[in-house]
């Protein structure tokens, strides 16, 4: 459908050589990539190439707190269906770039580029003074466009420029990064999610023997942690999915009576509880941290600009859907673009970017807000928001139908 | 055919046909309707490549600020997807601000031209020239149809088509389309529409008959007063859309 559109690709980054084979240790920033992502992926043959690399599929993902022995666990029936994927950026990256290649006659892409400034044109189109979109570059070079897409990441220059107001705040919490070793060799296809008070730890799967760990904790000990040698880094991981320092004892009786009630009652609580594997090591120089915010645009389109991804929208990561939520953009502004085109209408102009802005706005920001809540309840040690998130917890975990409604909205979040 | 008046009327209202959410808002976004009925029934099957239209060469008569033939401020869905297009206007004001705009975008440039002029006074030259004349939003304004319908139909190629769009003369299309629209809703600038200049359908059907036309496609379409969205139904008793195309001998 964008046959004779033309597409540049302005990217910071210096050009990269294409992967002939993953890399030969397992690095440590990864995504957890949804079955509606895969399918965006499958739709230009971008899959085919994560395939020929290296990928771990989720069929189940257990999360439970450390302030009580409430859990949940989410897994298809017989772990036939794949909950997530999970891929290492580099070779998500390199499958897309590989991709484009094959489309060089419409797509071309400039490395090393450094944005000076936008210049939009004026929101009032009877304004006769400018009308297409200008990128001043910072080697003086000046490219104009029908449609700027900002996806130039949670601190947009594009979505500044154009005075698009944000919602944002900060965790005060680090995300730290790194690849793991686990102790037995085992099928490694659970996700493990513990709530500590500082943050999720979370732990994903990469192959039989390694995984990635995802621990959102305070800026302070994110700080240390990412200081600490080798060994106690790895005693602080195992401590940190076993610790029950952070038990509430209200909150403990509780669940075990509610548990019981729910036994009773003929449902099942809390029995398939597993244990994660345990750490015994850590991949040299996978360490890394980044600091965790919120950040929401309440516009992510303007007159010739689309704004997707982190420019829209930052979550933080427990939940793996920042990257799944981008791609759902992706989606949807292609659906748009094509048909703007098909209509003859100007690929920049506003009606059908409000289009994606209303579509994109209804599914982003629900999710935005639960994982939020998500993060600040468990943030929390305060007795009854810990008794509700146990209970709560327990209840969904219970409950199939419930559990079920959230597993497809996860699966189907696009 | 042209009511003076008419062309007053609309001329002075030149400065807001690009105003989307002016009182023309309703217009632009009928563009989701008409643009793929003309794209459809001329290159059917073909919407999947980018300039379906490529190599036709259309009038869009009463074009006003060159909404159809330019969507919004500088786009131009009939020219950008690849015919050729003449906007047609009695309102040299109008036809200056369709210039201005088409003069925006290059793709556009290249692809439409605009003649000030009343249709029935198109030189003899263009007669049969057109592969589509359309005629959209402008029926229900002319003061003759008969003479209207004939011109319009004389320069369309043997096999070519017509578009149509207007109003219905009906007791609804008198309460809804011109009061209600008009002073209730205002979605339409007051005084926009004289009901009794409204086309009944079947007189427009026997008017395309005579002129050698057969009606290929008859279908109402109805406005969300609320989000000003376009869409199709079978009621065709306000607002309409029509496909004529012309005898051909040889087909």
């Amino acid at each position: 459908m964008m046959a004779g559109k033309r597409i540049l690709m302005l990217e910071g980054g210096p050009e990269k050589t294409m992967l002939q084979a993953p890399p030969a240790v397992f690095t440590s920033r990864t995504c957890a990539l949804s079955p509606a992502t895969r399918r965006l992926l499958e739709s230009f043959g971008a899959w085919q190439n994560i395939e020929d690399m290296r990928y771990q599929e989720v069929k189940r993902m257990q999360v439970w707190d450390s302030s009580s022995d409430s859990m949940i666990a989410f897994n298809h029936k017989d772990l036939s269906n794949d909950l997530a994927y999970i891929v290492e950026n580099c070779i998500i990256q390199d499958a897309i770039l590989k991709q484009l290649e094959t489309i060089e006659d419409r797509v071309s892409v400039k490395y090393d580029c450094r944005v000076q400034a936008y210049r939009l044109p004026s929101v009032n189109p009877n304004s006769d003074s400018q009308h297409l979109a200008e990128v001043h570059l910072s080697n003086g070079e000046r490219l104009q466009t029908r449609l700027l897409i900002g996806a130039d990441g949670f601190k947009s220059l594009l979505r500044e420029t154009a005075k698009i107001h944000t919602v944002n705040w900060d965790y005060d919490q680090l995300g730290v990064v790194a690849t793991v070793e686990v102790a037995e060799e085992m099928e490694n296809n659970v996700a493990w999610q513990r709530f500590l008070k500082t943050g999720p730890i979370a732990l994903l799967p990469l192959s039989p023997k390694h995984s990635n760990l995802i621990w959102s904790t305070s800026t302070k000990n994110g700080r240390n942690l990412l200081q600490l040698p080798h060994d106690s880094f790895v005693d602080a991981i195992n401590r940190a999915f076993w610790t029950e320092d952070d038990k509430n004892p209200v909150a403990d009786y509780a669940s075990k009576t509610f548990d019981s009630l729910l036994t009773g009652v003929g449902l099942d609580g809390s029995s398939s509880q597993q244990l994660p594997p345990a750490v015994v090591g850590i991949e040299m120089s996978t360490r890394g941290g980044f600091p965790l915010g919120l950040c929401h645009a309440t516009h992510y389109v303007g007159n010739r600009i689309a704004l997707i991804g982190d420019a829209a929208h930052r979550v933080h990561p427990l939940a793996g859907q920042g990257v799944n939520l981008g791609f759902g953009d992706v989606t949807c502004l292609a659906e748009k673009l094509s048909n703007a085109v098909s209509n003859g209408c100007d690929l920049g102009a506003i009606d059908h970017l409000m289009e994606y802005e209303t579509e994109r706005q209804r599914q982003n920001v629900p999710v935005m807000l639960t994982v939020d809540a998500l993060s600040r309840m468990y943030g929390s040690s305060f007795t009854p928001i810990v008794l509700a998130r146990t209970l709560g917890l327990q209840a969904v975990n219970a409950l199939s139908p419930v559990k079920k409604f959230f597993m497809d909205n996860a699966a189907a979040a696009s | 055919t042209i009511d003076q008046e008419e062309v007053d009327k609309f001329g002075k209202l030149a400065q807001k046909w690009w105003d989307r959410s002016g009182e023309f808002g309703a217009l632009h976004t009928m563009n989701n309707i008409r643009i793929p009925l003309v794209r459809d029934a001329l290159a059917p099957g073909q919407s999947l490549f980018t300039k379906p239209l490529r190599g036709l060469k259309l009038l869009d008569v009463g074009c006003g600020g060159g909404i159809l033939s330019e969507a919004r401020a500088n786009s131009s869905p009939l020219a950008r997807l690849g015919a050729s297009v003449t906007g047609l206007d009695a309102s040299a004001e109008n036809i200056n601000i369709a210039r201005l705009h088409a003069a925006h975008d290059s793709l556009v440039r290249e692809n439409t031209d605009y003649i000030c002029s009343p249709v029935e006074q198109l030189p003899e030259s263009l007669w049969e020239t057109y592969d589509a004349v359309v005629a959209s939003e402008i029926l229900e304004h002319v003061s003759d149809a008969q003479v209207f319908i004939s011109s319009c139909c004389c320069l369309v190629k043997p096999g070519g088509s017509i578009f149509i769009t207007s109003l219905n003369k009906t007791q609804a299309s008198k309460f809804l389309a011109v009061f209600a629209a008009e002073r209730i809703l205002r979605i339409v600038p007051e005084g926009a529409h004289d009901w009794d200049k409204f086309v009944p359908i079947d007189v427009l059907q026997s008017l395309l008959r005579e002129n050698g036309m057969t009606t290929q496609l008859l279908h109402g379409i109805k406005l969300n007063p609320f989000n000003l969205k376009w869409s199709w139904t079978s009621d065709v008793s306000m607002n309409y859309a029509l496909h004529a195309t012309k005898f051909h001998p040889e087909s």
